[in-house]
């Protein structure tokens, strides 16, 4: 009785021990899943794209949208708040046509949309992250980002690139999927694939990083493509003119712009 | 420790976990085969071995000459615009008008010119209009060959200041289709045939002075001469007109006199506002004239009474939606005591919306509006006999549902107006589908009903109409 009892406790603390030697040389997953969202999403303290979007729906057939996209992290903070505004040239009938969003760690984002023609600054409804942006395959969040604590992630295994972390969702009501299984990049943190499985496990919808480049110093997506198997097609999104440490003034992120753009940041 | 302890069940437990949904192959080979056929080759830019760049300078260079590339096969002048054809047939016989509330060719043509800090904007419409069968261009009403919808330099004086200068629409205020501060001139006939709902708004010729303070945020707009409603006069859709006492069209064409002598019938409107927390709070302030021609002369002439208004907003979300509130005080200046029956009575005017979206791509709005009469005794004391007594308060509730569909390329919206006293309504109806990047069709209607035929939306009742359009964008 004794001796099991003690057994049992030397057991514990080897595992301890090893537990604690694991995670000195391994880094935890959730600081595996911070680091890729502050690659993906937050280079730099702010910075700037312009965005050349394909959308191929299922029977092949292709719209187009080109706009420029500004961002700042309030206080330069990784995973912290951050702003948005993108301005749309094309197509034609949305040009000039901006938009911006003040993403909020808690809680949902505030949204604004402005349109030239009526001279009208709308506030959008920001309940649903997970809706299509602007019509393509990629939804909102996939633009500006999932709060790394808005899951449970697990890391599944280690490959010679790879972190192959699964996230499941802490709140299901509030997400489509089940749960995302997530290749990030082990030198870069950026994350290079993306599954999301339905409650099935079937996989029906894969985000890939197709093109990295680094560009002052920050490795930077050029190109991506969301396919979602169940509604068919997939956006592929083409990125150019990326710049970083714009020293943003945060008022451009202010009605003030939404009616007179930065011209300056959008070239 | 114990966080760290169960950590690492977690990850010992995962792969079981992961993959126990799965059992058609066992765990241990899943992972295996998996992770081959699954794991994603690395993207162009993060092979290995190949190191990245370390400054990146290759990469900059690249994006310069393709920044200058860009600029250079970028015209001096882009013009875009779109061209549109539009038709729009009355669902019923109009003693009073023809059988179309449209028939319209529309050539839209805009360009911008950016000479350094300054933009120069000019947006006008060429149109061939078979319902209102002139050509003469009338940049007041929009009539005509010719519409300027914007003429107009921007620049930025100082750095907290924005200036505008020139014909230019001009829109504030919360409401959705509902205008309480929003005194800048509106198109109630594109609005009541269906147009694109960018016509709603008729162009300003003012001034505009934004100014920027940590505090507060300022617009001051001053139109030197005054700019009414593209109001309904009879010639397009047919009306209630009080002193024909019945409803007319061609054969009573509404010709108002309107104060239009350079600075002095002219209009201020301000605004302030700023944000507090995840609200916009506004206030704001009004001078000039009603925007329609509500007032008659004792010899039987229709005006423009003066008016002045304050009034304010409030903005923000709520419980996943956006909600939004704003009043609106009318002074009927020409007829402070409300004595005058010819000429509005003062009122005052609020409005309570939310919307939210409701289920995928479905958004519901609802709004309350209410406008109270601020002298209801002297207003029935003077009415003149026989007249129609009206009550104190108009409700009005609206309604918006808008579907979005087929990668968004399909819209589906339904809004309508209604009050449940005075029981007039107007339904509106629109479909429309992006056929690509360049083509728009769309259809739809605008249903008048109610049992009177002086109020608002039911004096429109004949004009109860269908619309077709197509337009390509470039």
């Amino acid at each position: 009785m004794f001796n099991l009892r003690n057994s049992i406790l030397s057991a514990a603390m080897l595992i301890g021990a090893a537990s604690s030697a694991f995670a000195q040389t391994e880094p935890n997953v959730q600081e595996i899943v911070n680091k890729a969202s502050a690659a993906a999403y937050y280079q730099g303290k702010d910075g700037k794209a312009k965005v050349s979007m394909t959308i191929a729906d299922a029977q092949g057939r292709e719209r187009s949208r080109e706009f420029t996209i500004i961002r700042t992290d309030l206080g330069d903070a990784d995973n912290g708040e951050q702003r948005f505004y993108v301005f749309f040239n094309r197509p034609a009938d949305v040009n000039r046509t901006a938009f911006m969003v003040w993403k909020h760690v808690e809680g949902d984002d505030d949204r604004w949309l402005y349109l030239p023609a009526l001279d009208l600054v709308k506030r959008i409804a920001a309940s649903d992250e997970r809706a299509s942006f602007v019509g393509s395959h990629f939804f909102y969040e996939d633009v500006s980002g999932r709060g790394p604590d808005e899951d449970v992630h697990v890391l599944l295994e280690e490959t010679d690139n790879y972190f192959v972390v699964e996230s499941t969702p802490k709140n299901t009501n509030a997400v489509e999927f089940e749960k995302y299984k997530n290749w990030i990049h082990k030198e870069t943190f950026i994350p290079v694939k993306t599954e999301y499985m339905n409650d099935a496990g079937d996989v029906y919808r894969t985000y890939t990083a197709e093109k990295v480049e680094t560009v002052e110093g920050h490795p930077t997506v050029m190109q991506s493509r969301m396919e979602d198997h169940q509604i068919g097609g997939a956006t592929t999104m083409m990125y150019s003119a990326v710049d970083y440490d714009l020293d943003l003034p945060d008022d451009i992120f202010t009605e003030r712009y939404l009616r007179n753009p930065p011209r300056k940041y959008l070239r | 420790m114990l966080r760290r302890f169960i950590a690492i069940v977690l990850f010992l437990a995962s792969p079981t976990f992961a993959f126990g949904q799965e059992p058609a192959l066992p765990a241990g080979l899943e992972t295996t085969s998996q992770e081959n056929i699954d794991e994603p080759s690395l993207p162009a830019g993060l092979e290995s071995p190949e190191p990245a760049l370390p400054s990146g300078r290759g990469d900059e260079e690249e994006r310069e000459q393709e920044a200058i590339k860009r600029d250079r096969r970028a015209p001096v002048l882009p013009v875009t615009g779109f061209l549109e054809a539009r038709i729009g047939p009355r669902l019923q016989e109009d003693p009073n008008e023809g059988s179309f509330t449209t028939g319209e060719a529309r050539l839209r043509l805009e360009t911008q010119w950016e000479p350094g800090e300054v933009v120069v904007r000019v947006v006008g419409d060429g149109v061939f209009d078979e319902v209102v069968d002139r050509r003469n261009p009338s940049l007041e009403t929009g009539e005509g060959a010719f519409d300027l919808r914007e003429a107009n330099i921007v620049w930025r004086p100082l750095s907290f200041a924005d200036l505008k200068v020139g014909r230019q629409i001009l829109t504030w205020g919360v409401g959705d289709l509902i205008f309480i501060n929003d005194l800048f001139p509106k198109d109630f006939n594109s609005f009541f045939i269906g147009r694109d709902v960018e016509y709603l708004k008729a162009p300003s010729d003012a001034v505009r002075l934004s100014i920027f303070t940590e505090f507060v945020h300022v617009d001051l707009v001053y139109t030197p001469r005054f700019d009414a409603d593209r109001f309904i006069d009879g010639s397009r859709l047919s009306y209630f007109n009080p002193i024909a006492g019945d409803i007319v069209g061609r054969n009573f064409v509404l010709d108002p006199i309107k104060p239009d002598n350079w600075f002095s019938d002219d209009e201020f409107a301000g605004r302030a506002y700023r944000q507090i927390g995840a609200f916009e709070v506004a206030a704001y302030g009004y001078g000039g004239f009603f925007k329609g021609p509500s007032g008659i002369t004792p010899s039987g002439d229709f005006i423009f009474p003066e008016l002045a208004v304050y009034g304010a907003s409030l903005r923000g979300p709520f419980q996943g939606g956006i909600l939004t509130a704003e009043f609106g005080r009318y002074f009927s200046s020409d007829d402070p005591d409300g004595v005058n029956p010819l000429v509005p009575n003062s009122d005052t005017r609020l409005l309570v919306g939310y919307e939210k979206e409701i289920a995928d791509e479905l958004t519901a709005s609802l709004q309350y509006y209410a406008q109270v009469r601020s002298d209801q005794s002297a207003f029935v004391y003077n009415l003149p006999a026989g007249a129609a007594r009206s009550d104190r308060t108009r409700h009005l509730v609206t309604l918006r549902l808008t579907k979005r569909a087929l990668n968004q390329n399909l819209t589906l919206s339904v809004f309508n107006f209604w009050s449940p006293n005075e029981h007039d309504a107007h339904l509106r109806l629109r479909a429309s589908y992006k056929l690509n990047d360049e083509w728009l069709v769309e259809g739809g209607g605008n249903i008048f009903y109610g049992p009177r035929e002086d109020i608002f939306f039911s004096q429109l009742k004949d004009n109860t109409n269908l619309f077709f359009a197509a337009r390509r964008s470039f």
